[in-house]
């Protein structure tokens, strides 16, 4: 009885551990032999645990992902409530965000999770460079309506996407009204998956053909306390990331106390009475580093002309 | 009785046994549709869906319009059918007949287009193991199912006593007499029988119009429950109520028209019956014109920025204007104008008027969709004419034009088999009676 309860145990922590050959799982109804021969588990609560080798089986791929992801995809990274604040006055449409966010995110070259869109408020108002990101709301309207469950909101403040779940119904991407979502349309480029250490859902990796993707604001790096390429990246600082709870926040070059960078430069989001209570927060576009012209620069004429007439 | 069933038998028997070249060739270019349409989806399927016009804005197409279209005639069909039969309305049974086929084809053509607007159908079962009730698509899938259910009964015991009475016929093969005494379920006119069957008609009856009522307002909200202009309105559920009626009416106008025209069904399928019908289209009509009004002139009123790009471009003439004139003057008002006026008036002009009118109505539910998808919040500014601006490729041209086919299909093989006049009901309505008396003394 007593050697059973102990097996059960055993049996249960291998069910939930990580080794050097992949995630491991236990078959139920076998019978199994002892080989005296024990193996060195990671458990999910950090714990380094012994196991007979008898007792692991290696499990289909299709069920390593599917475990790997309920055992730590869906979980925050504890403590945190991440937050971005966009400093409008800075950003001169260089466009180096965009480019790092694809190399990042192994994205091609017409697929942009993150845009820059040229805004103008007013009829009188002058015009001004908007990057425009996944706002990760607090009150997600695209994850209401996933009917799978496959975009959720984490305690972290991400909005994340299950990939493996999406059926592609988009409808997510019609909810969302910031169209921040794009589509796999094509069946996408990925990058080799070989010994990936974070599980899809903080990755959005691999890519699946005909599914929903979008900014996801670099779990696996924040997870690993380093900032998202997108803010590291600005030449201009324009990015700050940080932590709610903190209180703080950081381009790469300073940081600053969030609730006073707010207050001083009268931070607002996007479109609040949406209701949609974005955690990105925007500051206006005054005292510019640089004219809004600067970032004509290489752009088509025709391009310009697009984003002119529909600058509203 | 028995004999007016007789007389209607023969009355209907050629459609039923159709065997021209025309039937034929009929057959023959449907199928030719449809299999272009399965070309299509194999395409789409296996090339994904850049094949077709949809794009990270416009992510949803004709394929939704044509998923509220069809929706909204199964809906339409038992209500009509329910309202006639507890009107206890006498010339009701080519009606009721027509209407409820149109519902129990609509019902399943209509979810299949929903499939096609997903990227994934390798994951559809993800729809019942991760099912999330939160999700307005869920509501969507437990309404359909619900309904689809409830349609097919209440059809199939509207049918029951004619397949009785089709399986003594001689005339048909050993098998088609087998299938229709099968289906009959053991029917033969015993007062207990009778009984059972009037009774569940009457349940049947009185539920399937507040499901089908409810199912409609929930097809509404898959829009009405986003943050879009254009769908987000208060109005939306009973607005998609009085679409789908007054669409299924025009429908049912047309294919009561083309059935007497070919089988020379006249003294079954009168005048009188599209004089009604078209009275139910004006009633209607001005209903949905109503909301159609109430829609557009409070959003042009208050002109709040968002809205009031969607009002722009549903007006503009560059844009989408002809289409919304379109949608307004012949699918509202030239309907209503022409069977309104007696000397207008006729049996042609009300079949022509409805047919405008149903077409009209599908591309309404095109400026329900399209539009609004192309009026986003946050400027597109895509120098991409093909992310910017939806227009459909051929598959998804293939794939509608299938749905189309797929029902005249459908719609001709059921007729075939229960036949398009109801045989029993018929004979028991006193007004019946007298309209095949009018054909004993004229065929005499
Ligand atoms: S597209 Fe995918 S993530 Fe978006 S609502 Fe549908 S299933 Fe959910």
């Amino acid at each position: 009885m007593e050697k059973e309860r102990r097996n059960f145990i055993k049996k249960g922590a291998a069910i939930g551990a990580t080794g050097a050959a992949g995630l491991m799982t236990w078959m139920a109804a076998e019978d199994v032999n002892e080989t005296g021969e024990k193996v060195k588990l990671l458990s999910t609560n950090g714990e380094i645990i012994e196991v007979d080798k008898a007792y692991l089986k290696m499990a289909s791929v299709e069920n390593a992902e599917q475990m790997r992801r309920d055992l730590i995809g869906r979980e925050p990274v504890p403590g945190r409530k991440f937050i971005m604040v966009v400093d409008l006055g800075r950003c001169r449409n260089a466009k180096k965000c965009i480019i790092a966010c694809q190399k990042m995110h192994y994205l091609a070259e017409d697929k942009e999770w993150l845009k820059v869109k040229l805004l103008k408020d007013s009829d009188a108002g002058a015009p001004y460079w908007f990057p425009k990101l996944c706002m990760h709301c607090d009150n997600p309207p695209c994850v209401k309506v996933c009917p799978v469950a496959a975009t959720f909101k984490r305690e972290d403040g991400l909005v994340l996407i299950d990939n493996d779940k999406c059926i592609g119904c988009k409808f997510c991407m019609v909810a969302c009204p910031y169209s921040t979502r794009v589509f796999n349309w094509e069946d996408p480029e990925n990058p080799d998956m070989e010994g990936a250490e974070f599980p899809s859902t903080e990755t959005s990796l691999p890519h699946y053909h005909n599914t929903v993707e979008k900014c996801d604001f670099c779990p696996d790096m924040v997870r690993m306390g380093k900032l998202p390429d997108c803010v590291t990246v600005c030449p201009n600082g324009v990015f700050y990331f940080g932590d709610e709870n903190e209180d703080a926040v950081t381009n790469g070059d300073e940081t600053v106390r969030l609730s006073a960078l707010l207050k001083d430069r009268a931070g607002y989001r996007y479109m609040e009475e949406l209701g949609t209570k974005p955690r990105v927060y925007y500051l206006p576009p005054v005292n510019r580093m640089f004219p809004v012209e600067r970032g004509y620069r290489d752009l088509s004429e025709e391009e310009i002309n697009v984003m002119k007439d529909q600058m509203k | 009785m028995k004999n007016t069933r007789e007389k209607i038998f023969e009355a209907i028997l050629p459609s039923m046994r159709d065997k021209g070249i025309k039937f034929k060739l009929w057959n023959a270019f449907l199928i030719a549709i449809i299999l272009w349409g399965l070309y299509a989806l194999w395409i789409q399927v296996t090339v994904g869906h850049i094949v077709t016009g949809m794009r990270d804005h416009i992510v949803w197409g004709i394929y939704i319009v044509n998923f509220i279209f069809f929706i909204g005639l199964g809906y339409a069909g038992s209500v009509i059918a329910a309202l006639l039969y507890f009107g206890n309305i006498k010339w009701r049974t080519p009606i009721v007949r027509v209407a409820t086929v149109m519902m129990v084809i609509s019902t399943i053509i209509g979810p299949i287009y929903i499939f096609m607007e997903i990227g994934r159908l390798d994951r559809i079962h993800h729809l019942f193991i991760y099912a999330r009730l939160q999700s307005p698509i869920m509501w969507d899938v437990i309404a359909v199912i619900t309904y689809l259910i409830g349609c097919i009964i209440f059809f199939y015991l509207r049918v029951i006593r004619d397949f009785s009475f089709l399986s003594n016929k001689e005339i048909f093969s050993g098998f088609r007499q087998k299938l229709y005494r099968w289906l009959s379920i053991g029917y033969c006119e015993k007062p207990e029988q009778n009984r059972l069957l009037k009774q569940s008609n009457d349940i049947l009856g009185v539920l399937i119009v507040p499901i089908a009522i409810l199912v409609s307002s929930i097809l509404s909200w898959i829009f009405g429950m986003t943050l879009r202009p254009g769908w987000h309105s208060s109005i939306f559920g009973p607005y998609f109520v009085l679409a789908a009626i007054y669409s299924g009416i025009g429908v049912v106008v047309v294919l009561l028209y083309i059935y007497r025209s070919i089988y020379k069904l006249e003294a079954y399928i009168t005048d009188t019956h599209f004089k009604y019908l078209g009275y139910a289209i004006i009633a209607f009509g001005a209903g949905y014109g109503y909301f159609t009004f109430s829609e557009y002139f409070t959003d042009w009123y208050t002109s709040k920025e968002w809205n009031a790009r969607l009002i722009e471009k549903l007006f503009d003439p560059q844009q989408y204007g002809w289409a919304t004139f379109f949608t307004t003057v012949g699918g509202i008002l030239i309907p209503m104008i022409v069977i309104g006026i007696p000397q207008l008036r006729t049996t042609k002009s009300t079949v022509v008027v409805s047919l405008i009118m149903v077409i009209a109505m599908w591309v309404k539910r095109y400026l329900i969709i399209i539009p609004t998808l192309e009026n986003t919040l946050v400027p597109m500014q895509d120098l991409d004419p093909v992310v910017s601006k939806y227009s459909a490729t051929w598959v998804e041209w293939a794939l509608v034009s299938a749905s189309f086919a797929a029902f005249a299909l459908v719609f001709t093989w059921i007729m075939r088999f229960v036949g398009i006049i109801p045989i029993y009901t018929s004979s028991e309505l006193e007004e019946g009676a007298r309209i095949y008396s009018n054909v004993q003394t004229s065929s005499s």
